[in-house]
């Protein structure tokens, strides 16, 4: 469903990706985690669109990805940010923002899908006409989310989706994720630093460092705590609360 | 039975969770109202605009004399009871002119805003939204406008247009429109790299789309505060173009023209150049009153929290 | 052991549309020279509480308190002026972000020498010593060359330290950290905090670490108090967590996802039966 080869990044000098391969099948979910800087966004970026010069070879959905934005882009693949403040617009409502995306596209029937798509966020019906700022953080990830369903793309970008959040609603979100994708047989491209997130959401793992991918491996290995690459398990460590001496690795 | 009326429209316009978009809409500009209705300044200033509207529609019904047509024989006239401002040097009563004065201030501000806010609001999105050399490029344009003095441009448009009315308006509107270009680059700048116009990119809108219906939305209202702040500037300009003479041309009661002809006895006949003085200076403060009250109630930068 | 920090029932209050809001009700709690960790999440009062002591709760928010005293002086009824005297000198505030608690435009060793220009004495060359000791007590290898350098030249990390550092330059009797290292990495948030830690042991201070992270504060403080809706509802010793006995503590705590656990769908916190008046 995913497929990326040899993807190099640079922004000016600095060499942000290099030579980047993976791939991810029809309704994996896959994990990119690393440290800030580590390239996991940039990646992200990349297969968004939002890249502004890349080489290498991308294909969604089994379609190759230009380097400009197509209209058929958009309905194989969404993504959900990080921050529920900054990803909405501030002076729309939630209507206006997921009726957007239909009246873009030409979609008819918008009153009865964006009510279903709410319904299939857990967003009741009365939240339609809200202003961001009357919601909170777990209802506008919500609404973030029910807008990148609203063109019913198989491939989802998931950018730090909770990381944003606190801890009680990180765990409805995360249940909402895993619950549609189950639903909808989504495929999950999840960037994130917590692990614990990678595990819970997540079928397999790549370990990036410094633009480079460390180690690939099923999370099975990771709840094992058995990584093979030293970094991966220093980042376990770290996780798991070790100090960040002695663990490190030798 | 009427209060209770009136509660239950209010809590119908305040609710949480509106049931259709015209409620949403409807309870945004309640709030924004009711926020604004709370500056007591800002009171005072809409109560001058609205004035200054009711003066303009009502004028000919509400001047107790005809603009033009002057009494000679009662030239210069002090104020009085049959003339509360008092008469000028061919004998027309001042209060009339201001009054019909009024229309033509009001036309020139209204003809102004509508030209250059648009310009200014469209050069400057377009310009923060593309960045690069579309940036450049608009934004040198801008600047060379922005760096001469107003007055001076519009003098030097009116010399080559010839003067009057429409003209000065022409020449007020072009010096006029580089602040919104620059306040509303600078605004869109602020949020270009957002991730909501990453996400509305992302579903495959084009430029034109999100520049009218993302971009600019969001810097209207900065814009609306920034045009009423600057109508008192409008005003003055107008007023200073009447002054020197290239604006209103006689007989129409221009207040800038009427302080210009009034110059001339403002040591023995002060009331000729101090009445539409004062007319200036009162409705350049409710602008300005209005302009600050709207800030306040409007800034996004102030949180839209009500 | 002594208390440096005692309150009883204190109260933030905000002026709102409908009437006055308490974002902290009523709250009691002291502090020795230990560790306390104040756990919540966003909209608990957690970092009000923080302000508080510090005498920083924005306007037109207000702290009232029956009695908020730290070594004798009442906080409660302290005006702007003594507050400034004790912050910084006596009381210190690590904040989340260094990027926006760093002048930028200053070198960071004048930085932190400011604040002992202001509280101290001390000579232009005692102060340049006590900034470059303070910076290798943070554990920055060359002190020199980060005393040069601005804040934007600095990562994240580095930045966080020389926050720190500022903090305790004039040896404070309490570090107050909201927060101190969510902006921060995984593998630099074990060196602050160790580093933290290790000062404040060493010095005697008090630490008040504000966070969301339960089990962070758990590893890193003595004693927990977790907060929800402007109120304590739990106080606990930090290794005795597991054993806690509020269901918002026991909800928060199972809805952490870990490394290892083979959860099909994450228990969710029912706010519904914990009474938020919100």
């Amino acid at each position: 469903m995913i497929e990326i080869e040899n993807l190099d990044v640079r922004y000016g000098r600095t060499h942000v990706v290099r030579n980047v391969s993976l791939s991810v099948g029809a309704g994996e979910s896959f994990a990119l985690v690393g440290e800030s800087g580590s390239g996991k966004s940039t990646i992200l970026k990349a297969l968004a669109g939002q890249a502004p010069s890349w080489t290498g070879r991308l294909a969604l959905a089994g379609e190759p990805i230009e380097h400009r934005r197509t209209p058929s882009l958009a309905r194989r693949v969404q993504m959900v940010f990080q921050d529920p403040y900054g990803s909405l617009h501030p002076r729309r409502t939630v209507d206006d923002t997921l009726a957007e995306p239909l009246s873009i596209h030409g979609i008819g029937e918008r009153d009865r899908r964006v009510l279903a798509m709410l319904d299939a966020v857990g967003l009741a019906a009365r939240f339609r006409f809200r202003l961001p700022h009357q919601l909170s953080g777990g209802q506008r990830q919500r609404v973030a989310i029910a807008r990148a369903l609203m063109l019913e793309p198989p491939i989802l970008l998931l950018d730090e989706p909770t990381s944003a959040l606190d801890v009680s609603v990180q765990a409805e979100i995360l249940n909402l994720l895993k619950t549609l994708r189950a639903e909808r047989r989504l495929t999950y491209l999840l960037v994130t630093h917590d692990l614990p997130v990678a595990a819970f959401l997540c079928d397999r793992l790549a370990v990036l460092r410094a633009g480079e991918i460390v180690e690939t491996a099923p999370i099975a290995d990771l709840r094992a705590h058995q990584l093979r690459s030293a970094y991966g398990r220093e980042l376990v460590s770290l996780s798991l609360g070790g100090s960040s001496r002695g663990h490190a690795s030798p | 039975m009427r209060g209770q009326r009136t509660a239950s429209v209010r809590t119908w316009l305040l609710h949480e969770s509106p049931a259709t978009r015209a409620q949403a809409r409807l309870g945004q500009a309640y709030r924004v109202t009711r926020a604004l209705a709370r500056n007591p300044l800002a009171m005072v200033g809409l109560v001058i605009v609205v004035g200054l509207v009711v003066v303009a529609a009502a004028a000919p019904w509400l001047a107790p004399y005809s603009p033009i047509a002057g009494d000679l024989a009662n030239r210069l006239a002090p104020p009085s009871g049959a003339h509360w401002l008092g008469t000028d040097e061919l004998g027309r009563d001042i209060l009339s002119r201001i009054i019909h004065g009024a229309r033509i201030t009001l036309l020139i501000v209204v003809l102004v805003a509508a030209i250059s806010a648009p310009l200014g609001l469209l050069v400057g999105t377009v310009s923060g939204y593309f960045g690069g050399a579309v940036d450049r490029v608009l934004m040198g344009l801008t600047d060379v406008f922005l760096s001469m003095p107003r007055l001076i441009l519009a003098l030097a448009f009116v010399a080559a247009l010839g003067p009057g009315i429409e003209n000065a308006v022409i020449a007020i509107a072009i010096t006029a429109w580089p602040v919104y270009a620059r306040i509303a680059r600078a605004e869109t700048l602020t949020f270009r790299r957002a991730d909501f116009i990453a996400a509305i990119r992302m579903q495959g809108a084009s430029h034109t789309r999100i520049v009218f219906r993302h971009v600019l939305p969001l810097c209207l209202s900065s814009t609306i505060v920034r045009a009423t702040l600057d109508m008192a500037g409008i005003i003055l300009t107008a007023a200073g173009l009447g002054f020197l003479g290239l604006g209103a041309q006689p007989p129409l009661p221009e207040w800038g023209a009427m302080i210009s002809r009034g110059r001339a006895f403002i040591l023995d006949q002060w009331w000729v150049a101090t009445m539409p003085g004062f007319a200036i200076v009162i409705v350049s403060l409710g602008f300005c009153l209005l302009g600050d009250g709207l800030r306040d109630v409007l800034d996004p930068r102030r949180g839209t929290k009500t | 052991m002594s208390a440096l920090i005692e309150v009883e029932n204190l109260r933030v209050r905000f002026p709102g549309d409908h009437g006055p809001t308490d974002v902290v009700r009523g709250i009691s709690f002291s502090l020795g020279r230990e560790r306390l960790g104040i756990v919540g999440e966003s909209g608990s009062g957690k970092s009000m509480t923080g302000r508080a002591l510090m005498g920083l709760v924005p306007a037109p928010g207000r702290a009232i308190a029956d009695r908020m005293v730290f070594d004798g002086i009442d906080l409660a009824r302290l005006d702007e002026r003594g507050f400034r005297r004790l912050r910084g000198a006596r009381l210190s505030m690590v904040l989340q972000d260094p990027k926006f608690s760093l002048n930028p435009v200053i070198r960071i060793g004048e930085q932190i020498g400011e604040a002992l220009a202001f509280h101290s004495r001390a000579s232009r060359r005692e102060r340049r010593r006590r900034v470059l000791d303070v910076l290798a007590a943070v554990r920055i290898d060359d002190p020199e060359r980060v005393y040069r350098l601005f804040p934007h030249e600095v990562s994240g990390g580095m930045g966080q330290r020389v926050m720190i550092a500022m903090m305790v330059v004039l040896e404070p009797d309490v570090m107050i950290a909201d927060e101190p290292t969510s902006a921060l990495d995984v593998s630099v948030r074990a060196q602050v905090l160790e580093i933290m830690d290790d000062l404040v042991r060493r010095r005697g201070m008090g630490l008040v670490l504000i966070s969301h992270d339960l089990e962070m504060v758990a590893r890193w403080c003595d004693r927990v108090l977790v907060m929800y809706d402007g109120r304590i509802v739990e106080e606990c010793a930090a290794g005795r967590l597991a054993e806690a006995t509020h269901p918002y503590t026991k909800g928060l705590l199972a809805s952490t996802p870990h490394l290892d656990d083979a959860r099909e769908l994450l228990p969710v916190l029912d706010r519904g039966a914990l009474g938020a008046s919100r």
